[in-house]
């Protein structure tokens, strides 16, 4: 396989180089392309939550991959963002579990509250809203997913909370934002009560 | 309605701990030892014999597809694929089983991968699934920490790895050549078949791939018996399930119940009935997004099993009931589905990449009124050009929703054009 050749000003720093090992080492010798997903999201993560495409060269180079590859994969998955980013990404679930808990409404609650429309980015910086396919949260509808987290039952006052928190360099609890336990009905579970109680 | 003392997963709302302990307090890992050394043939057929079909969809006999995976190892890697990349719209089970029970899951994947002769398992998650796939990573190294897993697992004799691998976003990685594709680090462009992965699987090598709670069920099946298991549900569809109940309910949420449980009384047991009571019930998509959805008069008296759902043109699929009532226009609803269809296509085969779009903008058209009537037969045309004639089920999945809307609403479809259009003709 021809090594790749591509710009260089994009390196691992020691803590995502122990990581990109790490995960290398899940995957037979030879198939450490494997690897790639893993390698783009914490390339990802270091450049602020963006590939630039220095830092897809250099997990090519890593992975011993053709440039093209890498870039194939890179843009194939939705995760992967191949332009700057805000702070935060926050991402409004409309499909239709969610459309049918409205998932609209909170997309216009978002945009109005951060003056922005889906893919754009506050001029500050802060966040950057956008749109995704089921997030598999379906029974917690509607959910918006911030970085890593999903936010669970949210309507518009919440999502306001959510975004005003986040906005103020809080970190929100997430998961379901009404009374009620993780995927179990509102009022308490139907099942299990023995084993709760 | 099935009894607590029969529910496998009891720790499905995470009132109780994930970790090794609590989940050994719940039965886990007490025997594996012995389970592991029963031995392919046994466990096989323990698993025939329990009727367990996957839960991924499909719902093809476990214990069968098990028996696919050659019988001698030839001394080179062979594996079990966990599919974790839960992404069909409705279905969010496999979610909690990995973050609330994952050592279900991970013994699971050592007694199968032991009857396999699989040397590791990989269980490919969701990438966004992020924190689920934290717990889930912390529950493997615990399991290898206590020696369940690895060298001579469970002191059993045999050596299983078993590895956490995180996807990034999208539905296809889902198909399982799709998923083989993207655990070896491309594009997730599902495989034509055959070969057919017990044959050539990941790395070219015997692979089989199983949904999260098809395996997470395999170690109870074992320890309860298969007559036990069988004893749920109508012959054929038998079992326990968790399913998924979404929409216009008045309590949404995830519960493990009997197969061929009746659509009805899943809901009003548990989801607290149709938002505004059975009545105002329009629809109901019973299996995640791709199954074709069902009027209220099939609704009123369908069990949730594989067998019922099909007689009504429909499936059990994931199990994830997505209920939507008369507030809902349906029309536009199966556009957003048809939207999704084509945001995910992955594009390798024409009739899919070209197809789902064009379905999709003339869905959009007709929910909003601005098409010819002759245009919905044309959509059912093209519907039938393409399901059927891709790689994968992709482009089935895609043409269901729009099929199953105008088998069942089609006077509804053909009144909203013919008030749009009429107008403009009388002028």
């Amino acid at each position: 396989m021809t090594a790749a050749v591509g710009s260089s000003t994009f390196a691992f720093s020691p803590e995502n180089k122990a990581k990109a090992d790490k995960a290398i080492a899940k995957y037979p010798s030879g198939r450490q392309a494997s690897a790639v997903l893993a390698l783009l999201d914490f390339a990802q993560r270091q450049s602020g939550g963006w590939l630039p495409r220095e830092a897809m060269d250099y997990v090519a180079n890593y992975l011993q991959m053709p440039l093209i590859r890498v870039y194939e994969v890179a843009t194939f998955y939705s995760m992967f963002n191949l332009k700057p980013i805000g702070k935060h990404h926050v991402r409004v679930c409309t499909t239709t579990p969610c459309q049918l808990r409205g998932a609209l409404a909170l997309v216009k609650a978002c945009e109005t509250k951060l003056g922005v429309k889906l893919g754009e980015t506050t001029s500050d910086g802060m966040f950057t809203l956008g749109e995704v396919e089921c997030l598999g949260a379906c029974v917690n509808a509607p959910v918006i997913q911030v970085g890593d987290d999903y936010f669970e039952d949210v309507d518009a006052a919440a999502a306001a909370r959510i975004l005003d928190s986040f906005g103020q360099g809080q970190w929100p609890k997430p998961g379901p934002q009404i009374d009620r336990r993780n995927s179990a009905p509102v009022g308490g579970a139907t099942t299990l009560k023995d084993l709760i109680a | 309605m099935l009894a607590d003392k029969d529910r496998i997963f009891t720790n499905l709302y995470g009132h109780h701990d994930w970790r090794l302990a609590a989940a050994r307090q719940r039965g886990d890992w007490s025997n594996t030892k012995e389970l592991i050394a029963k031995g392919r043939d046994s466990i096989i057929d323990e698993v025939k014999k329990s009727g367990l079909r996957g839960r991924g969809g499909a719902g093809f006999p476990t214990g069968l597809k098990m028996s696919f995976m050659p019988k001698q190892p030839d001394g080179k890697p062979s594996f079990l694929v966990v599919n974790a990349d839960e992404g069909e719209p409705g279905t969010c089970k496999d979610r909690d089983i990995m973050r609330h029970d994952p050592h279900k899951l991970i013994e699971g994947c050592l007694i199968a991968g032991s009857v396999m002769n699989a040397t590791a398992t990989y269980i490919y998650i969701r990438g966004e699934f992020y924190r689920e796939a934290e717990v889930l990573d912390a529950a493997v190294e615990e399991a290898y920490a206590a020696g369940l897993l690895g060298k001579n697992a469970c002191g059993s004799g045999y050596d299983h790895e078993v590895y956490v691998h995180r996807g990034a976003g999208a539905y296809i990685a889902g198909e399982e050549t799709g998923l083989i594709e993207s655990l070896e680090g491309k594009k997730a462009q599902p495989r034509l078949k055959p070969p057919f992965p017990a044959a050539v699987g990941l790395y070219g090598r015997p692979t089989t791939v199983n949904n999260v709670e098809t395996i997470a069920v395999i170690p109870t099946i074992l320890r309860r018996g298969s007559a036990w298991f069988a004893g749920f549900g109508r012959p054929n569809n038998t079992g326990t399930k968790v399913f998924c109940i979404s929409g216009h309910v008045e309590r949404p949420c995830n519960v493990e119940e009997e197969m061929s449980v009746p659509l009805r009384e899943l809901i009003e047991r548990h989801a607290g009935g149709v938002r505004g009571g059975w009545d105002n019930l329009l629809a109901i998509i019973p299996g995640g997004s791709s199954v074709p959805m069902l009027p209220k008069s099939i609704c009123n008296t369908v069990l949730m099993d594989f067998d019922a759902l099909r007689d009504v043109k429909s499936g059990l699929g994931t199990a994830a009931v997505i209920v939507m009532d008369k507030s809902t226009d349906l029309i536009a609803q199966i556009a957003r589905l048809a939207r999704f269809y084509a945001h995910e296509s992955c594009g390798q085969c024409t009739p899919c990449r070209e197809g789902t779009g064009w379905m999709w903008r003339v869905m959009e058209r007709i929910a909003a009124g601005k098409a010819e009537l002759s245009e919905v037969d044309m959509l059912l045309d093209v519907a039938s050009e393409i399901e059927g004639h891709t790689i994968c089920a992709h482009g089935d999945a895609s043409a269901w929703p729009i099929q199953g809307l105008m088998r069942h609403f089609r006077p509804m479809v053909d009144k909203r054009l013919l008030e749009y259009t009429r107008p403009a003709a009388a002028e």
